[in-house]
């Protein structure tokens, strides 16, 4: 089927560079998600992929093939946008046999084809409307129908939930992981949601200003974030992040302590840029999922107080300041007991603790 | 109540500031519309010492009244069609049957407007008012050859400079220049350009054709005046009805093109399925908008020819004017005025019948 290699490829906006240099394999019948903040360049890799968007170097090859100067149609591609972008003047049917009209298919094909994408997507009953009756993810269903109909070597998703509510979004989530599985072909989603990300992917592409931050599976990023960008971005509440200094140091790991921390031992070694000594400062990393808090001030290593208590059903977020006046976020399955104000110290396993050299780009964009 | 007497005095105020603008349309738009429809069955005159009488349809009818006549040819005793010196038969005259011929009372004062037949009979269109039928015929003439050619022009300009280029907007601003101009200066400027001696067309044509093509006398030939007058005019206006197919395709979202790139659609596909249909609302509006200047076609009659040569440039916002002020004859002109009001409504709601929205 199709595998689509990515070799060294940037883009430049005259002087300025959007993507700098992207290699990555997606192999045939992966999903692949590329996550990252707004601007990071994700939709236009995704749109560089599609033919939508020249590239500036590099080569973009899809079944071995170099494709750099094909035309989007020529590529073997489909893509689904954000704004669903189905012609407002056409029934369903005629949006979704679009692609097929277009090539001059004929009667019979054409129904075979349509018919059988609103089989899979569930959509009979709407093939006669036009797209004005219809609600948010019906419209999406009618773009996710002229894609399939199409029958790509791989498919492209440009952030196709965003504009869906929070119920409807996830019902799609779940439908679009059902298609993948179902069609088992080559997909590229793209999101700026880490929940998307997490929940659909076989494969993740973290970016940040147009440079690949890291490749993995989702568990595989959520446990072994390679810097300070991956870790922040993936998981809700997203981690917490202490300033730290080492006091030891060894092949194995160091001690770390600060302020409202106990001196501490965790068994890695600060992950970054740069090479971390003994006397730096670091961040370390905390899921705020693996903290346990208690109110034993001597069970713990942290000390803090409690701010507020959020219950959100499944879980309760609790919000502490710590004894030097930073702040740390909890998650607590269920229904947890935390008055406001109470004394607590709070335990973590050493094993799921992170380290990190400071990023100096994120830094800098905190402070704006 | 409180809410009430505050909704007054707001109210009060809303009225205060609309009342210039109000008043003004009502003095210069509003009033002289209902003036126009009671003078015109009336006999008022720009200026008269008669008392203003009222007259019924008579206007109308002058204007519009209309008649037919078949004639045979002349025979001589023997039978045979009387035949003049280049062989074509002779026929009655017409004035015999439209002068004080106590036969044909709805004939009296008709003049022939046009005329058909055979050798042995010929058929007379007779209208009691033939410069005013030929106006119309000319102004319809200039609707049906203007709106479509114009229309279609603008639609050809708009998407050739909505494109992102450098340097586009100098391209945007040439096409729109002739707009900003009064349309006197331009129908003065072209009457330079069609001048039948040295005017500019006729010295490029003759340039570009080693001298082949002769100088024609563009606006003081009956034949080629009014399509003189229809070129100029498509040229003047176009800049305007581009800016609105501009604004109308700016609305079509980018990623249906995006999207019908990814799906393989040609530039005439792309053209046919997604540009035309988006266009949709402006096409109605460009196609009325035509519509409505072109039936008021005037300052480049008034300006180039006056209605001549032998009429063939008349119009009837120019017929309508120089009766009323020019001929003084103030209820012939609101007649035209009222007939030509009814004549774009009628078209414009026919327009909007094939236009509208279905389902």
């Amino acid at each position: 089927m199709a595998q689509v290699v990515l070799k060294n490829l940037k883009k430049s906006f005259g002087t300025v560079d959007v993507i700098k240099g992207v290699d990555l394999t997606i192999e045939d019948g992966e999903f692949v998600v590329f996550v990252g903040p707004s601007g990071c360049g994700k939709s236009t890799l995704l749109r560089m992929i599609a033919g939508l968007e020249d590239i500036s170097s590099g080569t973009l090859s899809i079944n071995g093939q170099v494709v750099n100067d094909l035309q989007p149609k020529d590529r073997k591609i489909a893509m689904v946008f954000q704004s669903y972008a189905i012609f407002p003047h056409m029934t369903v049917r005629e949006n979704v046999a679009f692609g097929l009209t277009i090539a001059g298919a004929s009667k019979a094909e054409k129904d075979a084809k349509v018919n059988e994408a609103a089989r899979i997507l569930q959509m009979e009953h709407l093939m006669e409307r036009r797209p004005s009756q219809l609600s948010g993810g019906q419209r999406q269903r009618v773009a996710i129908g002229r894609a399939i109909v199409r029958e790509p070597s791989v498919f492209l998703f440009d952030e196709p939930l965003s504009n869906l509510d929070a119920a409807l979004r996830m019902d799609m989530r779940m439908e679009i992981g059902k298609l993948h599985h179902d069609l088992s072909a080559t997909m590229v989603y793209v999101t700026h949601d880490q929940v998307e990300a997490m929940t659909l992917a076989d494969k993740i592409v973290v970016l940040r200003s147009g440079s690949v931050m890291q490749i993995g599976s989702p568990m595989d990023l959520y446990h072994n974030p390679a810097n300070l960008f991956v870790a922040g971005f993936l998981g809700a509440p997203s981690m917490n992040f202490l300033d730290v200094t080492i006091t030891e140091m060894d092949d194995t790991g160091c001690t770390v302590r600060n302020g409202a921390l106990d001196p501490v031992r965790i068994p890695s070694l600060p992950k970054g840029d740069t090479a971390a000594k003994v006397g730096d400062t670091v961040k370390l990393g905390l899921r705020p999922q693996y903290l346990i808090p208690s109110i034993d001030p001597a069970s713990g290593t942290l000390h803090g107080k409690v701010i507020l208590t959020e219950r959100l059903g499944s879980e309760t977020v609790v919000d502490l300041a710590l004894t030097d006046g930073t702040k740390l976020i909890v998650a607590l399955p269920e229904d947890a007991q935390f008055e406001r104000g109470r004394e607590v110290s709070l335990s973590f396993g050493p094993a799921r603790a992170h380290l990190f050299t400071p990023d100096p780009e994120l830094q800098a964009s905190a402070k704006h | 109540m409180a809410t009430s007497t505050k909704l007054t005095r707001s109210n009060s105020a809303g009225w205060a500031f609309a009342l210039p603008g109000f008043g003004l349309m009502a003095v210069f738009i509003i009033i002289p519309f209902f003036f126009a429809i009671g003078l015109s069955f009336t006999n008022q005159r720009l200026v008269s010492p008669n008392p203003t009488e009222y007259t019924g349809l008579a206007n109308y009818r002058q204007l519009l009244g209309m008649g037919v006549i078949t004639l045979d040819a002349v025979k001589d005793d023997a039978g045979q069609i009387v035949r003049d010196e280049t062989g074509a038969p002779t026929f009655p005259r017409v004035r015999d049957y439209t002068r004080n011929n106590p036969d044909y009372p709805q004939l009296q004062g008709m003049r022939e407007w046009f005329s058909w037949g055979s050798d042995t009979s010929r058929t007379y269109v007779l209208a009691r008012d033939v410069v005013f039928m030929t106006a119309l015929m000319n102004t319809i003439i200039f609707v049906i050859v203007v709106a479509p050619v114009q229309g279609g022009l603008a639609l050809l300009l708009a998407l050739l400079i909505n494109q992102r280029l450098r340097g586009i907007n100098v391209y945007r601003a040439i096409y729109f220049m002739p707009v900003v101009v009064s349309i006197v200066v331009v129908s003065l400027l072209w009457r330079f350009i069609y001048d039948g001696n040295s005017g500019l067309l006729n010295n490029m044509l003759g340039a570009i054709s080693f001298g082949a093509i002769k100088p024609v006398d563009w606006l003081g030939n009956p034949n080629t005046a009014l399509g003189s007058i229809i070129l100029m005019s498509i040229w003047q206006a176009v800049g305007f009805h581009m800016v609105i197919w501009l604004s109308g395709l700016q609305t079509i979202s980018p990623t249906l093109y995006e999207a019908a790139a990814i799906e393989g659609s040609s530039k005439w596909q792309t053209f046919r399925y997604v540009t035309w249909p988006g266009l949709r609302n402006t096409a109605v509006l460009v196609l009325i908008v035509i519509t409505m200047q072109a039936f008021a076609l005037f300052a480049q009659i008034d300006v180039m020819t006056k209605g001549g040569p032998l009429d063939s440039t008349q119009t009837i916002v120019f017929q309508a004017i120089q009766r009323g002020y020019g001929k003084q004859d103030i209820s012939g002109g609101s007649a035209i005025s009222v007939i030509l009001f009814v004549l774009v409504l009628t078209i414009s709601l026919i327009q909007r019948y094939f236009t509208r929205e279905k389902n």
